[in-house]
């Protein structure tokens, strides 16, 4: 009897070591023994050949160096300000989905914000430079309209990564919200409205305050995904995109500095996660609401 | 504006000709009626009937086709639902889940611009008379059922409208609940004298609470009146049929002598019943008896000898305490709804048992059924 109850409960912690196993895996080979190997690269210092010191000189250069602090900054900056047209492109577009539309209409938007995403980001991002380059499609249509002399050269602008980090976002940020606007009750809307509430006041009262975790999570996915995209700053961007990642490659790849490229990333890390942090605080929601809702 | 308004106008809620159609179907049928300043005003009828159109239609939610809405004297065509002088209880309530209770009162009053020092004031105080002092700063969720009932009606009092509409309030709520609300109701309309506009399917809602109740059927009022005259002078068969429990039954006029009719039915009984239209012997009529109005005894002896004495056998007892009923066959095999008096006199009624019943025809409405 003894024995049966002990080996029952023998494969009852098998199977749920070998269900969590996957997760287990995939958590530790991807995130955390890297990250514990880049911190280590990080804090180390080459004084010769093959002779390493742990030293903090990778974080030191960081703030020494005013390039490294400006893109920091501009990146930061960039990625803010394309979560927050993201949010404004997608609320309308959410709201439509969930509330306006219904059935098979409702279905054929969400699929239309979904279809770039068969396509891979490159070819996505590719198919941007074709149709804004100096001899691209848009150009040329300009000239043809007679709205400009010359082809003029639409790439290499902030104005263009904008544009390719809002379109490659919008679908991260329209899931959340259809989401959060399906579940407000319509009675509420009509409530105010019977109250004596103006759209304006609806919008401020009811319906921004009910979709906020939703909305917190869409922006908290699509900072995230803006501030560490490396292919279309660098794609549309060119060298005037300056933004983090480029570098982190470049002390990797190019310098082959990989003590300088994982003390960047750690602060890069750092920054995403402040930020994030500032982000939860200033709008009031608690991160376990808000990733129930992502 | 209420100033304005011509002080002859009586009628806080005016309807003429109200229609709304949906494709093929019409929901609102050429709908008027008044209703007075401070009277609480019911319309009831089976679901599908169109009220809750119409009630959405008076809050300004849906336009009407062709006809019109006047509340306090006021044309409402075109005027928007946060324009109107109506607030509605809905029928889920619809309590705002993101702000506190005394949020919620505060609401319509904010929206008017009210400082909110004032506005916190009235709301307070508002909260006080339905009995919720003190929860101004509870979440929603933290209030029991009936507790929200009393914060959805005070947040529409709060804007004293000229008319409260209710979306069958009470239908969320378990029963010994509903029939508590239904005295606080009453209590309410009473203390702030508002005109309220109630729709339910539930008849004793409407009869207990009502000054004047309208019984809707297929978009059209069939009749309105009080309480007890849609219980003792039904005007059509549906509402004989739908206020109160009734006895319909279906058969030929044999007999008329001044308003009494006597209907001899598909089993071959012969009832009499009263009817307020002219009829033709030959003609189809039903007569409703009310399980109510019906007197029970276990020999002929015992009934009122004034009236017809019927025998019939016990089919099953339905024992509900102070609703309780019996289910008898009458000996031409006529199924009836006897109710059994209170007094306890046929507590021991079994299955089986013969009894004899009588009821005064003129407590019997009878109607020639529709046709020519």
């Amino acid at each position: 009897m003894n024995d049966g109850v002990q080996s029952a409960r023998w494969v009852t912690r098998l199977s749920l070591f070998l269900l969590l196993a996957p997760a287990v895996l995939w958590l530790s080979a991807l995130i955390l023994i890297p990250h514990l190997d880049l911190a280590v690269l990080s804090l180390r210092e080459r004084i010769g050949p093959r002779q390493y010191s742990v030293s903090v000189a990778q974080y030191k250069t960081f703030f020494a160096e005013p390039l490294y602090w400006h893109i920091f900054v501009r990146t930061a900056i960039m990625s803010i300000v394309a979560t927050g047209l993201t949010l404004l492109l997608a609320f309308p577009v959410a709201w439509i989905i969930a509330k306006v539309l219904s059935g098979r209409a409702s279905s054929l938007l969400f699929v239309i914000c979904l279809i770039p995403f068969w396509i891979s980001e490159t070819v996505r991002t590719l198919g941007w430079m074709i149709l804004l380059r100096e001899s691209g499609v848009l150009p040329h249509v300009l000239v043809l309209l007679g709205l400009t002399q010359q082809p003029i050269e639409m790439l290499y602008h902030d104005a263009t990564i904008l544009v390719g980090l809002v379109y490659t976002s919008l679908l991260f940020m329209v899931v959340p919200l259809v989401g959060s606007f399906e579940s407000l009750d319509n009675s509420l809307i009509e409530a105010a409205s019977d109250l004596g509430a103006s759209s304006r006041a609806i919008l401020t009262k009811i319906i921004i305050p009910h979709a906020a975790p939703g909305m917190t999570a869409g922006c908290i996915v699509v900072f995230m995904l803006t501030l560490g995209n490396y292919l279309t700053p660098t794609l549309l961007g060119g060298k005037n995109s300056q933004w983090f990642t480029e570098q982190i490659y470049t002390q990797f790849i190019t310098r082959f500095n990989w003590e300088q490229g994982a003390a960047l990333g750690f602060l890069l890390l750092a920054l995403s996660t402040l930020l994030v942090w500032a982000g939860l605080k200033l709008s009031g929601q608690r991160f376990s609401d808000v990733m129930r809702r992502a | 504006m209420s100033l304005a308004a011509p002080l002859s106008s009586v009628h806080d809620l005016e309807l003429r000709s109200l229609v709304k159609r949906f494709g093929a179907h019409t929901a609102v049928n050429q709908l008027s009626v008044a209703v007075s300043r401070g009277q609480f005003f019911s319309i009831l009828g089976p679901s599908g009937c169109g009220k809750t159109t119409l009630l959405r239609m008076i809050a300004g939610f849906i336009a009407a086709d062709s006809g019109d809405i006047e509340i306090g004297g006021l044309n409402m065509r075109d005027v928007a639902p946060n324009r109107r002088p109506v607030n509605m209880v809905f029928q889920q309530l619809a309590l705002f889940p993101m702000m506190s209770v005394a949020d919620n009162v505060a609401f319509g009053l904010a929206r008017r611009g009210m400082a909110r020092a004032e506005r916190q004031h009235r709301a307070e105080a508002m909260l006080e008379r339905v009995g919720l002092g003190g929860s101004g700063q509870k979440r929603v969720d933290e209030m029991s059922g009936g507790q929200r009932q009393r914060v959805a009606i005070a947040r529409s009092l709060v804007l004293e409208p000229t008319l409260l509409l209710l979306d069958e309030p009470l239908g969320a709520l378990d029963l010994k609940l509903r029939e508590h609300m239904k005295v606080e109701l009453k209590q309410l309309q009473a203390a702030f004298g508002t005109t309220f506009v109630y729709i339910t399917h539930d008849q004793s809602e409407a009869l207990v609470l009502s000054d004047q109740v309208a019984v809707m059927n297929q978009g059209r009022f069939e009749q309105v009146g009080t309480p007890q005259e849609l219980y003792y002078s039904p005007k059509t068969p549906f509402v004989a049929g739908f206020v109160g429990n009734n006895n319909a039954v279906h058969g030929q006029v044999v007999a008329v002598d001044a308003h009494i009719v006597t209907v001899k039915s598909a089993f071959g009984w012969t009832v009499r019943g009263k009817s307020n239209a002219p009829v033709t012997v030959g003609r189809e009529a039903t007569v409703f008896i009310r399980p109510e109005a019906v007197v029970l005894a276990r020999h002929a002896a015992d009934l009122p000898t004034a009236w017809p004495a019927h025998q019939a056998v016990v089919e099953s007892l339905l024992f509900d305490g102070a609703n309780s009923a019996v289910l008898v066959k009458e000996s031409s095999g006529q199924s009836l709804r006897l109710a059994l008096p209170q007094t306890g006199a046929f507590a021991d009624l079994r299955p089986g048992e013969a009894l004899f019943f009588a009821f005064d025809p003129t407590q019997a409405v009878c109607f020639t059924t529709a046709h020519e």
